[in-house]
């Protein structure tokens, strides 16, 4: 019984990170942002510093109406959104968040191939927008999702084998294995590998300077111009917890997840300052940097990324031997 | 009959079902599309065999690469999300008699070797279990195969290439 219940609480916390802390990340993208432009940013809505806003626009969205284009292919087009978010609350099940007051390690589920499933969680996730630029019968849509399969195609592989590569030093597949294997000389050892991991997780995310598909200035909204109202809003939530995700995967795998002091007691503490952290640095590069061409999103992937990767997991290979 | 082999069964009937759609939809986006919800079936199956490293590694290349593969491919190639985008050939029903044929073979194949035998108790999938067997006693067959890979990749190189400059 009190394993059904630990089971059920699991999931239920795990359902309240999905529902907040992807609010959270959008509310520091409004403020941060706006800082760096210098702006303000929301201030009206809830009255400090405009906390309330994504919660009215959550109220605004929820009253559109919804619309299906009549040039669309209904099911996949009404479909797509939900594709798009669920994977990343399965995702987030099976990130660990480290010790919470020496009751154990703060995870939805401990899985013995967790770094499999979270990425094999996030590729699924993609799908949705292939499938909204697909079923929106747009022109715009339909340009949008064949930008976003060829980055998708282009940036799969450095992602899965620089965090390979992480997991070979560890010598184990489980995420909280490879945060208590970690040390911190693995920053420099496998910094190439961080660095290789984050822009390509940018990049299947497409954030910016990623964000060639949905190309304002040329694509309106690529795979999501036709979409609006709730519909709309699970896209965009699908975005805010796909940071989240990928911060969580980037703290776990490189920066030692909940190392640091007294992580018996506060190591959960420790994660989510990381996982803000990596998140507050997705979104100083959307502000720092220029959209990339097309053809420098797929030459970067494959010129760059690709080689950087299998050199690391050369260098990593040599580290574990010897 | 246990939960497990009901869960079984109805991904059996879920991988089935969708690939005869797959087969049979006459738009080829909604036969990729059925193909995702195939391969995620089989992928539960292999869960319930308690091949964890194989089920999420089709899920990660099949699901995640080899069917957005197929969809840029047919976004490339032409405007495929119209009513009665799927070509009808006549080689079908010869296609679909071999299909049923290869079905037969590997069926029986199986049940002659594998039938009675079963998983309780020991997990045979684990990455641990994989590796150490890939690398003791199927070594030849491994590196063998990574050989036809590396061939069948120079060859796409050699094809992509000519006509641009020989």
């Amino acid at each position: 019984m009190s394993e059904l219940v630990d089971a059920v609480l699991r999931c239920l916390l795990v359902l309240g990170a999905f529902l907040t802390l992807p609010l959270l990340v959008g509310q520091m993208e409004h403020k941060a942002m706006a800082h760096m432009q210098s702006r303000v940013g929301p201030m009206a809505a809830g009255g400090f510093h405009g906390w309330a806003q994504l919660v009215a626009d959550g109220v605004k969205f929820v009253q559109k109406e919804s619309i299906v284009p009549g040039a669309a292919d209904r099911k996949v087009f009404e479909l797509a959104p939900a594709v798009a978010l669920v994977p990343y609350l399965v995702a987030l099940l099976a990130i660990p968040l480290g010790p919470f007051f020496g009751q154990g390690n703060l995870v939805g589920q401990d899985l013995d191939l967790g770094l499999f499933f979270v990425l094999a969680a996030m590729s699924v996730g993609v799908l949705g927008t292939l499938m909204g630029g697909l079923g929106s019968g747009n022109k715009y849509s339909y340009i949008g999702g064949m930008r976003v399969a060829a980055q998708l195609m282009s940036y799969e592989l450095p992602m899965v084998l620089a965090a390979a590569s992480v997991a070979m030093l560890a010598g184990t597949l489980s995420l909280i294995g490879i945060a208590e294997a970690w040390e911190p000389w693995w920053l420099l050892a496998q910094l190439p590998g961080l660095v290789v991991f984050f822009v390509a997780g940018l990049a299947e995310l497409q954030r910016p300077p990623f964000d060639a598909p949905l190309a304002d200035a040329e694509l309106v909204m690529g795979p999501l111009t036709e979409y609006g109202g709730m519909r709309f809003a699970m896209f965009l939530l699908a975005e805010y917890a796909g940071i989240v995700v990928l911060a969580g995967l980037t703290t776990v795998l490189f920066l030692g997840g909940w190392a640091g002091p007294w992580s018996d007691q506060l190591g959960w503490v420790w994660t989510l300052l990381k996982i803000v952290l990596v998140s507050f640095l997705v979104i100083w590069a959307r502000v720092a940097y220029p959209r990339l061409r097309e053809d420098q999103v797929n030459s970067l992937a494959w010129k760059v990324l690709v080689p950087l990767a299998l050199a690391q997991i050369a260098f990593t290979t040599v580290l574990v031997v010897w | 009959m246990t939960l497990a082999e009901l869960v079984f069964l109805v991904l059996a009937v879920i991988a089935v079902g969708s690939a005869l759609l797959s087969m049979t939809s006459g738009q080829l986006v909604h036969s990729a599309l059925w193909l995702v919800v195939t391969l995620g079936a089989v992928a539960g199956c292999f869960l319930l065999m308690t091949a964890e490293f194989v089920a999420w590694v089709q899920v990660l290349v099949y699901v995640g690469s080899v069917v957005v593969l197929v969809i840029f491919a047919l976004m490339l190639t032409r405007q495929s999300t119209g009513e009665k985008s799927a070509e009808v050939t006549g080689n079908r029903w010869l296609a679909a008699i071999l299909g049923v044929v290869a079905a037969i073979g590997l069926g029986a194949t199986m049940i002659a070797g594998f039938r009675g035998e079963e998983i309780e108790g020991r997990r045979i999938g684990t990455a641990g279990s994989i590796g150490h067997a890939l690398f003791t006693d199927w070594v030849l067959p491994f590196e063998i195969l990574s050989g036809v890979l590396l061939a069948a990749l120079v060859g796409a190189i050699v094809i992509s290439r000519s006509g641009s400059d020989r």
